[in-house]
């Protein structure tokens, strides 16, 4: 189940099964187009949604992000944030590190993300962890 | 959505031009260890051209399925990793991709064709 709603330039999205990270990557890359991103950094946004949304499904079962425009007069931005209701992480010190996983993958998926991105926080308890993340470029 | 394998003589042919989902990816990868388990291939190529996102989960299936083919005696060229997303990759931090890699197709076929002849092992019309 996805649900897109689509007001200015934000959107929300429901992180339910496999397709919805699908579509959550495509719609992060559409979006950050439309504000004006460069193909590498959509590429970079697309696949940070992409990680993030899949440790939505996998530690949590589901959740929602939501995407925002955050640019101003001089700059480009962009903002996720990604919501679940999931157990939290227990360790956020060691989940972005590389190579820890908890859940059998690589590790590479946290901590690779946050090189991505310009911005990366997470906030973590039982029943509700919140990762944000934001890309942000001088405009040309 | 499953992607198709195709065969010429004995080497394989796979081109991803859909964006897979998790399950996609793990199906795409047991169809190939099976195919070339069913033909006895002597390579495959797996084209990502279409691929516009490859994270580190996509990036780990790609890897581990050139593995298993490598484990079951066939050749594994990838060809066609898009310039962003070999930056991105890079910029995460690993070196994700371990498969040997070309540009194209064409350069796969041929990479594959100078590597089963190397081992001088194969007849590559003959199916077994």
């Amino acid at each position: 189940m996805s649900t897109a709603t689509r007001g200015g330039m934000d959107m929300q999205l429901c992180i339910a099964e496999a397709m919805d990270v699908v579509r959550a990557r495509a719609d992060a890359r559409q979006l950050a187009a439309l504000i004006g991103f460069s193909p590498a950094d959509q590429t970079r946004l697309a696949t940070a949604v992409s990680e993030l949304s899949r440790n939505i499904l996998q530690y949590a079962g589901k959740g929602h992000c939501e995407m925002s425009d955050i640019s101003t007069d001089t700059t480009l931005g962009i903002r996720i944030v990604f919501e679940d209701n999931g157990p939290g992480i227990a360790d956020i010190s060691l989940a972005i590190q590389d190579g820890y996983s908890t859940g059998g993958g690589l590790g590479a998926g946290l901590p690779g993300t946050r090189r991505l991105m310009d911005q990366f926080s997470i906030e973590s308890r039982p029943g509700l962890t919140r990762v944000t993340i934001a890309l942000v470029r001088r405009r040309a | 959505m499953r992607i198709p394998i195709l065969r010429i003589g004995r080497i394989l042919l796979a081109s991803i031009q859909v964006e897979m989902s998790d399950s996609d990816a793990l199906r795409f990868q047991n169809d190939v260890v099976q195919k070339i388990a069913e033909i006895e291939a002597l390579g495959i190529a797996i084209d990502i051209t279409s691929l516009e996102v490859v994270d580190s989960y996509m990036a780990r299936v790609i890897n581990d399925t050139a593995t298993m083919a490598r484990l079951l005696g066939a050749e594994v060229v990838v060809c066609g990793i898009q310039p962003y997303v070999a930056m991105t990759l890079v910029e995460m931090g690993r070196d994700l991709i371990g498969a040997n890699c070309v540009f194209d197709l064409e350069q796969a076929l041929l990479r594959l064709q100078e590597r089963i002849a190397a081992r001088g092992d194969a007849d590559l019309d003959k199916g077994s």
